[in-house]
């Protein structure tokens, strides 16, 4: 099996050459790129946009003045049997999770993290592993929470990569509104196989 | 193999599904038509992504070494496929490598996968299962499709053509949810469960490519349900398939095309997860695997190379009259619709022959394009690609050549136009029957009592 398995890989060199020199003699001439630079100048108030956005998409804003305010939610919303886990340590001490078994994290009731940034037009927010304490947490917990410093909304997803640039990641996502489907006749289900809910805590 | 007429005719048998399926996809058109005129810019974005599109097309050598120079760097590791039967022996390679060559009997040494249109393309399902290796889909839809043992109807929404109450019945089969139940929340959190527990315990994990960015290595995975980061994040090893197409320059060409991508698809402002990978987590394998399968063949031929420039966002599928009435199914290609018409023929064109002849050219499709292929025109060119190949019926070249003889000789015309008129007023049922392709679901109009010709003689004096 092995020695098969090498065989091919010898075999892929070629076919990297014979696609890539087919390619060549294939494309066309060069064409210019566009300039980006006239995209994304809608105007709009960014966080009534984004508020609107994101609850047409299935997800909760709640404009938050301190901590304790999100504290309540999780008391009133979770029971102290619940699994809450965060990369902050204002809502959990506990920072173990980071580093274990990414399956190890099967039973996360609620995952509350705080996001780079957002963008208004869709709703959108960027997340990058650091921000997320393990890549799939925010995936398979049940409940997601995400608060959002109000004044990192950006409008448009043009501003949002000029404001990425060229930072380093591992994996990064852009995260619009809890996990859905509309497979079966296009009726929405909220909880497909991501987070069942979203809520966005505006500070 | 029917033919799309032969199989779009058996479609329509069921009149009332017909219409529901036509309804169903025109009510995601009219979303999409929403979610497009909400952006001023529409139309300038649409412009600007055809224009990228074009720059790559151009440039594709260098984008793609670049790319593979990036992602090497970054730790993914780079395979090249000339064919589909290549891409399928490297993710048998790759999981063979993982297994050091001795692959357990159980269940659970399978692979979970998300949407890949490409590995539909490629038949890896079928490739793998003959060497032992379960291959689950994990899109709600697809897996539905899957239990049903049939392939995906449509690119975004694969069960398009399934009613609820049928896939009540195939999850109580296949997933013991309760008979009769025909809840969609109901039957989601059943797929949920289910599902769940194969993402928990598959060690491999494949997913398909929206976009790679040649300028940083990563790539990028849309997805509504979560099912590839599902997947992906907990596998040891994550292999994503792509064809050569799906590169892009540079990372802020990102933002043209996720603006456009999912508001075109479903009248989304965004997927609810846009997910960028660029190196593999600690301890886990990353591969990607760049597949040809006749693309570079499509990249030479002039009038046809637009269509690689395809983002699969399926706008051309919702808003086609001749899809929405004809079912994904009787398009017998991985890709049907307006787009799929397209591709098919580059990858055989004998047995796609008929896919051109299956639009009306009304243009929407080119119209509701995201970036802009000219899909109609490309239609009508593949038609004489395929008369002057040989590769249409000798039925329908008999036809256009009679045709031809007719209107290109005033004395025939003249005559034929007579016999017509009489035929079909005298001896109706010649024309009002079952041999006319015409008359299926419609009446034949009354024939004139004059031709134009004979009007005109005798009115161009007054």
């Amino acid at each position: 099996m092995e020695k098969g398995f090498r065989g091919e890989v010898k075999f892929n060199m070629s076919s990297r050459d014979n696609i890539l020199s087919k390619i060549k003699q294939n494309q066309p001439d060069l064409l210019p790129l566009p300039n980006l630079s006239v995209l994304g100048g809608e105007q709009f108030d960014l966080v009534e946009k984004f508020t609107e956005i994101l609850e047409g998409i299935g997800g909760k804003v709640i404009q938050v003045a301190h901590n304790d305010e999100i504290k309540k939610y999780i008391a009133a919303n979770y029971p102290p049997n619940a699994r809450v886990i965060s990369t902050l340590s204002e809502f959990s001490e506990n920072k173990d999770w980071q580093l274990a078994d990414p399956h190890t994290l099967k039973d996360a009731d609620f995952l509350i993290i705080k996001g780079q940034f957002a963008v208004a037009e869709n709703g959108a927010i960027w997340l990058t592993e650091t921000e997320m304490g393990q890549r799939v947490a925010p995936f398979i917990t049940q409940y997601l929470a995400i608060i959002i410093d109000k004044s990192t909304i950006l409008p448009t997803m043009h501003q949002a990569y000029e404001h990425i640039g060229s930072v380093d990641y591992g994996f990064g996502v852009f995260l619009a509104g809890p996990s859905k489907t509309a497979d079966i006749e296009q009726s929405l289900v909220l909880g497909a196989h991501g987070a069942r809910g979203l809520v966005v805590f505006l500070v | 193999m029917k033919t799309h007429s032969e199989a779009a005719e058996i479609f329509n048998k069921d009149f009332d599904r017909t219409t529901w399926h036509d309804e169903t996809l025109y009510f995601v058109r009219q979303k999409r038509d929403k979610a497009a005129f909400q952006i001023n810019d529409w139309e300038l974005l649409r412009e600007t992504a055809s224009k990228i599109k074009n720059n790559v097309l151009s440039n594709m050598h260098n984008y793609l070494v670049q790319f593979e120079e990036n992602a090497l760097r970054n730790g993914i590791k780079v395979h090249w496929a000339a064919d589909a039967l290549e891409h399928n022996e490297i993710v048998y390679g790759i999981i063979s490598e993982y297994y050091k060559g001795d692959i357990p009997a159980d269940t659970f040494k399978g692979m979970v996968k998300s949407k890949s249109m490409l590995t539909e393309e490629c038949h890896m399902n079928e490739f793998l299962k003959e060497k032992g290796i379960e291959v689950i889909d994990t899109d709600l839809g697809e897996r539905i499709v899957q239990l049903a043992e049939e392939p995906p109807s449509h690119i975004v929404m694969p069960c398009i053509h399934w009613k609820k109450e049928e896939i009540g019945e195939l999850f109580h089969k296949h997933l013991g949810t309760e008979k009769g139940n025909k809840d969609p929340q109901y039957l989601t959190e059943a797929a949920r469960q289910h599902l769940r527990d194969k993402f928990l315990t598959r060690p491999i994990a494949l997913t398909g490519v929206n976009f790679v960015v040649a300028e940083t290595g990563e790539f990028v995975v849309c997805t509504n349900e979560g099912n590839a980061d599902m997947g992906a994040h907990l596998a040891d090893v994550h292999i994503a398939s792509m064809g050569f197409e799906k590169i892009i320059p540079q990372k802020k060409h990102l933002g043209v095309f996720l603006r456009l991508l999912a508001r075109s698809a479903t009248g989304q402002p965004i997927t609810t997860y846009s997910s960028h990978f660029k190196k593999p987590r600690d301890g886990q394998q990353m591969h990607i695997v760049i597949v040809d399968n006749g693309r570079s063949t499509q990249l030479g031929r002039e009038d046809f190379r637009n269509s690689l420039k395809c983002i699969r966002c399926a706008a051309c599928f919702n808003t086609c009259p001749v899809y929405r009435r004809s079912g994904g199914h009787s398009y017998h290609n991985a890709v049907a619709g307006p787009i799929g018409s397209i591709l098919a023929p580059n990858l055989d064109m004998r047995a796609n022959a008929d896919l051109p002849f299956a639009s009306t050219l009304c243009g929407s499709c080119s119209n509701v394009c995201p970036v802009k292929i000219d899909i109609h025109q490309q239609l009508y060119k593949w038609r004489q690609v395929l008369v002057q190949e040989g590769y249409t019926p000798a039925s329908k070249t008999l036809a256009m050549k009679g045709m031809s003889t007719v209107l290109s000789n005033p004395g025939v015309f003249k005559f034929s136009g007579k016999v017509g008129r009489m035929l079909m007023d005298k001896l109706p049922f010649l024309v009002n029957n079952s041999m006319n392709p015409w008359y299926k679901q419609r009446e034949m109009p009354e024939p004139p009592e004059e031709s134009f010709r004979d009007w005109y003689k005798k009115n161009r004096e007054k």
